[in-house]
């Protein structure tokens, strides 16, 4: 028998530690649907070579990238518990913290973001922006360079869609994060969910199933990557196991297996594989499964993720 | 230099001295404690043991919670007392999420808030608020860089324990059992 008592109940801490909420899910959330949204747009613009040929829900999704951007920063600004000190990210710069990265990271994919708008956007929209020189000049540069302007939006992408895995993964306290594979699944993740939302907007057959190849690949790459994170985690020390039990068998089990794996993941890649064989009607419910399995994953990891610990408050285990 | 505390589990009776010198020193606000006591028992009875912990931020000498701050308000200062710069401080909560001793909260005013080893009455040569109240004796301060300090002494003398050195944190309170 062993009996512990602990006489402390600070607020966040206990009973049980819970400091991130949907604030920053939602803010994992868009990080992702951003990241996928700029790698789709940077196939498509070297696919297409031209505005002309790229789609119209890609030209939409130009636009809406800082906008839903902008929105997970506003999430963050929410979850700050002292706001007045915001501008603090952006007087240093601290190198082995992966959220000083991510603030600066996220400020430079805004021009990124710009640039693909100015070039990209839907002809109303893009007349509006063109009216300023400045950015009609920024305009003739993007599209002089077309290539290298995909290519930076890919790896751009995959930055971001990574680190906002590699940010939870830095919590060495919170051995759930702890996963090599967190941030490839994020991106992973991030990638179908901008599949998803684009192909609720698409209206091109062709488009729509390209869209949705690519979103049964991204479907295809979670499932691994759901697969390599549970066997990592099953695998590695006491901590560990007893992190990822709480997905199997544990308190998350249902939200896990249930949103994000049935949900989020097994079901929409099956309707999809149907619709590109013609025996289902493609509909708006693969893309919002999609989407709500998403969200899902970023609220089940960070939730677990915090009440997952390496026993540093447990003396005891670690001496007798 | 390198500060360090440690406490002699047989001494030490649960008193909670330590607890109350501490927010009387540092006016923690209500409800949010800087320190604490965990009690653990063990065993069937009649062959029961009680061991006590004072526990509070372990200063670790590597410590991730200052790492993982994105604006170095988490800060590392002289004989590797670990503080929080409360002008710089955004709460973000980064450092909490990676402090394996969850010896960190939000204090109401918006910083983060933890113990400091009361480096304002270690500056003036005084002993840390804890140390100062506790009536058995228990609790030891100074720096264990040096041989002939009391703490260095006592941690050469018994069977010591830290909190989950398996963290790779360096843990700088050192219980003696």
């Amino acid at each position: 028998m062993e009996e512990t008592l602990v006489q402390r109940s600070n607020q966040g801490i206990d009973p049980e530690f819970f400091v991130w909420g949907w604030d920053v899910a939602g803010y994992l959330f868009l990080g992702g649907l951003v990241a996928g949204l700029l790698i789709l747009t940077g196939l498509w613009m070297r696919r297409a070579g031209a505005r002309s040929a790229m789609p119209a829900s890609i030209r939409w999704g130009t636009v809406a990238a800082p906008l839903m951007l902008g929105a997970g920063m506003l999430l963050l600004f929410l979850d700050l518990d002292l706001k007045v000190h915001v501008l603090r990210f952006y007087t240093a710069f601290h190198p082995t913290s992966p959220m000083s990265w991510g603030s600066w990271i996220l400020v430079l994919v805004f021009p990124l973001m710009a640039v693909l708008a100015l070039v990209l956007a839907p002809d109303r929209i893009r007349a509006l922006l063109l009216g300023c020189r400045a950015l009609g000049r920024l305009a003739t540069l993007g599209e002089r360079w077309w290539g290298r302007i995909a290519t930076i939006a890919i790896v751009a992408g995959a930055g971001l869609g990574i680190y906002t895995g590699i940010l939870l993964g830095a919590s060495v306290a919170r051995p759930l994060w702890s996963s090599a594979a967190l941030g490839p699944l994020f991106l992973a993740s991030g990638t179908s969910g901008a599949a998803a939302l684009l192909a609720l907007v698409e209206r091109d057959g062709a488009v729509r199933s390209w869209l949705a190849r690519a979103d049964i690949w991204a479907l295809a790459a979670e499932i691994l990557l759901i697969g390599a994170f549970l066997v990592g985690h099953a695998t590695s020390t006491r901590c560990h196991i007893e992190a990822i039990g709480m997905l199997l068998g544990g308190p998350f089990t249902g939200a896990f297996w249930g949103l994000v794996v049935v949900g989020g993941v097994g079901v929409p890649i099956l309707l999809e594989w149907l619709e590109l064989r013609g025996r289902v009607i493609a509909t708006a419910a693969v893309p919002l499964l999609v989407l709500a399995g998403g969200i899902a994953l970023r609220y089940v990891i960070l939730a677990a993720g915090q009440a997952s610990g390496v026993g540093g408050d447990a003396p005891l285990n670690t001496f007798f | 230099m390198r500060y360090a505390m440690v406490i002699d589990t047989v001494r030490c009776v649960g008193c909670n001295a330590c607890v109350v010198a501490c927010k009387t020193e540092n006016a923690t606000p209500e409800g949010y404690t800087r320190d604490w006591l965990r009690i653990v028992v063990r065993g069937e009875f009649p062959e029961l043991r009680r061991d006590i912990f004072s526990e509070r931020c372990n200063h670790c000498a590597n410590p991730p919670s200052v790492h993982n701050c994105p604006t170095g308000a988490s800060q590392i200062i002289e004989g590797g007392l670990v503080v929080v710069d409360r002008s710089k401080c955004t709460g973000c909560k980064a450092c909490i999420a990676s402090c394996p001793y969850n010896a960190r909260y939000v204090h109401p005013d918006g910083h983060v808030d933890k113990c400091t080893f009361c480096a304002h009455r270690v500056r003036r040569g005084l002993l840390p608020a804890c140390v100062d109240a506790c009536p058995a004796r228990a609790m030891s301060f100074g720096d264990i860089h040096d041989d002939g300090s009391e703490v260095a002494r006592l941690v050469r003398s018994r069977k010591i324990h830290v909190n989950n050195p398996a963290s790779g944190c360096e843990p700088q309170v050192y219980y003696l059992m």
